[in-house]
C-alpha cells in the first residue's frame, strides 16, 4: 500500500539552510547537505530545497548545491525557487534534482506548466501554491507571501493539475511558522479537488498535527522545516506515532 | 566492471549516476551502439513519455541494439515500460523484450486512486537473484501514471488500486518500475544484486 510521506524542507539563502516565521525575520538552521544527510538516515520520504533568494547570482550555487545533494542522498528531493523556464528546469534536472517546483512563474505565465509537464512528464512537476486567507475567501499569494493575486486557491489549484503539474504543495500563509496546526479544511477541500497528490505545508509543530492533516486534511504528504532542524520533532519518532494512529507510513 | 548508461531524451540519468557511484562503481553514459554492446551490464532508465522517447530510440537504431543486447539488462520506470510491447501512452508499440506485456494507465476513477502514484509503496512476491537480501514489502519509490499488468515475467507485485507487475525478468532482461537510484537501502541493496548477476 502506498504509504503517506514526510518531508522536511530546506529554505536554502547563499548555500545555508535557514527558517524565518512568515517567510521573514531569517535564521541560520545548518549546512543543507549535513541536514539532508541526517533526514534521510531518520526515515524522511523525500526532501524540498527552495532557494529563498532566487537569484541570478544565486543560480550557480544552487546547482552545485544539488548536484552535491544527489551525490549524497538516496531519496528523491525537490528544488524549488525561481524557476521561471525549462532551461532553468533542464538544468536542475541534469544535476540530480528528481522534481522542480514552480510558484511565481506559474501564476504570472499559466501555460508553463504545460510547457514543462510535455517536456519532462507531470512526475517531476510540483506547482506550489501559496494560500492566503482575505474576505472568507483563501487567495493565492506569490513572492513568498509578499504580492496577492486574485485566483482562489481552490479553482487555481485544479488548473495547475489540468494543465499537467504532478502535485500541488499547498501552504497556508496564515499557519506558516505558527506551529499550531496545518489548514487541515483548506487541505481537504484541495486534495478532494485535484486528482493529484497533495503536500501539505505551514502550521506543523506537534505529532498530532501531522495525524489530523494526513487524516482529515487528507494530505498525501505533509512538509515542514523548523521543527526537524532544530529537533523539536525527530522523524522517527513522527513516523512511530503516525504508525501507532493507523496511517500507512515507511518505518 | 563496465557499466553503461543508455543515453536518450528521458531523464534521471544523474540520479542512477551517483547511486551506482555510492555502491563504488564508475558507469558511462553513452548512445553508442558499439560501447552499449561492449558493455557488462546495462541500465535503460527513464522519466518521461513513451512514444516520443520510442521514436527517439528508433531514429538512432538503438531500439535493436536494446533487443539484441546478452549481457544483463536493467530497464527502470520508462525503461522497462518500453521493454515491454505495447504502452497506452498515446498508443506506443514498444519493444516488445518482455512480449506481450501490456503497460496501462491507472483509472483515477477506482477508490480515488492519485495518479500519477507519488511515493513509497511495497513490493512482494520477489523471486530470483535481483532481490537477494530484500525483504518480502520493502518499500521502495515510485513514481509513474501507468503499470505493466501482471504477467508471466512477473517477479516482483505492488498494489494501487490494482494489483500489477513492479518487476519482471526475461532471461537476461530485468525490469523495475520502482526506482532503485531513490529507494534508500533496499533499492541500494536491488542495484548491487543487478551489479553482481
Amino acid at each position: 500500500m502506498l504509504t503517506k510521506r514526510i518531508i522536511p524542507c530546506l529554505d536554502i539563502k547563499d548555500g545555508r539552510t535557514v527558517k524565518g516565521i512568515n517567510f521573514v525575520e531569517l535564521r541560520d538552521a545548518g549546512d543543507p547537505i549535513e541536514l539532508a544527510v541526517r533526514y534521510c538516515d531518520e526515515g524522511a520520504d523525500e526532501l524540498v530545497f527552495l532557494d529563498i533568494t532566487a537569484t541570478t547570482e544565486n543560480r550557480k550555487t544552487l546547482v552545485k548545491l544539488v548536484r552535491d545533494i544527489a551525490m549524497h542522498i538516496n531519496i528523491p528531493f525537490t528544488v524549488g525557487g525561481g524557476i521561471r523556464s525549462a532551461d532553468d528546469v533542464r538544468l536542475l534536472l541534469e544535476n540530480g534534482a528528481d522534481k522542480i517546483s514552480v510558484n511565481t512563474a506559474a501564476v504570472n505565465n499559466p501555460s508553463l506548466i504545460d510547457r514543462l509537464a510535455a517536456e519532462f512528464g507531470s512526475q517531476c512537476i510540483v506547482a506550489a501554491v501559496d494560500a492566503k486567507y482575505l474576505n472568507d475567501k483563501w487567495y493565492v499569494v506569490t513572492h513568498g507571501g509578499r504580492n496577492a493575486t486574485q485566483l482562489d486557491v481552490l479553482e487555481w489549484s485544479k488548473e495547475l493539475a489540468g494543465r499537467g503539474a504532478g502535485e500541488i504543495l499547498l501552504t497556508s500563509m496564515e499557519n506558516d511558522g505558527t506551529k499550531e496546526g496545518f489548514a487541515n479544511a483548506l487541505t481537504a477541500e484541495v486534495s478532494q479537488a485535484v486528482p493529484i497528490p497533495v503536500i501539505a505545508s505551514g502550521g506543523g509543530g506537534s505529532l498530532d498535527h501531522f495525524v489530523s492533516v494526513l487524516k482529515d486534511g487528507g494530505a498525501d504528504a505533509a512538509l515542514a522545516a523548523s521543527i526537524f532542524h532544530f529537533r523539536e520533532i525527530e522523524i522517527s519518532q513522527l513516523k512511530k506515532h503516525l504508525h501507532e494512529n493507523g496511517i500507512q507510513v515507511r518505518l | 566492471m563496465s557499466v553503461v548508461i543508455i543515453k536518450y531524451n528521458a531523464g534521471n540519468i544523474q540520479s542512477v549516476l551517483f547511486a551506482l557511484q555510492r555502491s563504488g562503481v564508475n558507469a558511462m553514459v553513452s548512445d553508442d551502439p558499439a560501447e552499449i554492446q561492449a558493455a557488462a551490464k546495462v541500465i535503460f532508465p527513464g522519466v518521461g513519455e513513451a512514444s516520443t522517447a520510442m521514436n527517439y530510440l528508433k531514429d538512432r537504431g538503438l531500439d535493436k541494439v536494446i533487443t539484441n543486447l546478452i549481457q544483463p539488462v536493467l530497464g527502470i520506470c520508462l525503461g522497462m515500460q518500453l521493454l515491454c510491447a505495447h504502452s497506452e501512452e498515446n498508443d506506443t508499440s514498444c519493444l516488445n523484450v518482455f512480449d506481450d506485456v501490456l503497460i496501462k494507465r491507472f483509472k483515477p476513477a477506482n477508490n480515488h486512486l492519485k495518479v500519477p502514484q507519488v511515493g513509497w509503496n511495497t513490493i512482494s512476491g520477489l523471486r530470483g537473484q535481483l532481490f537477494d537480501g530484500v525483504n518480502e514489502n520493502s518499500y521502495c519509490y515510485f513514481v509513474h501514471s501507468y503499470y505493466a499488468a501482471e504477467n508471466p515475467y512477473s517477479i516482483s507485485s505492488t498494489e494501487y488500486g490494482v494489483s500489477y507487475c513492479s518487476a519482471m525478468q526475461k532471461n537476461n532482461f530485468y525490469g523495475v518500475q520502482f526506482h532503485p537510484e531513490k529507494s534508500a537501502a533496499a533499492g541500494k541493496q536491488i542495484l548491487e544484486n543487478f551489479l553482481s548477476i
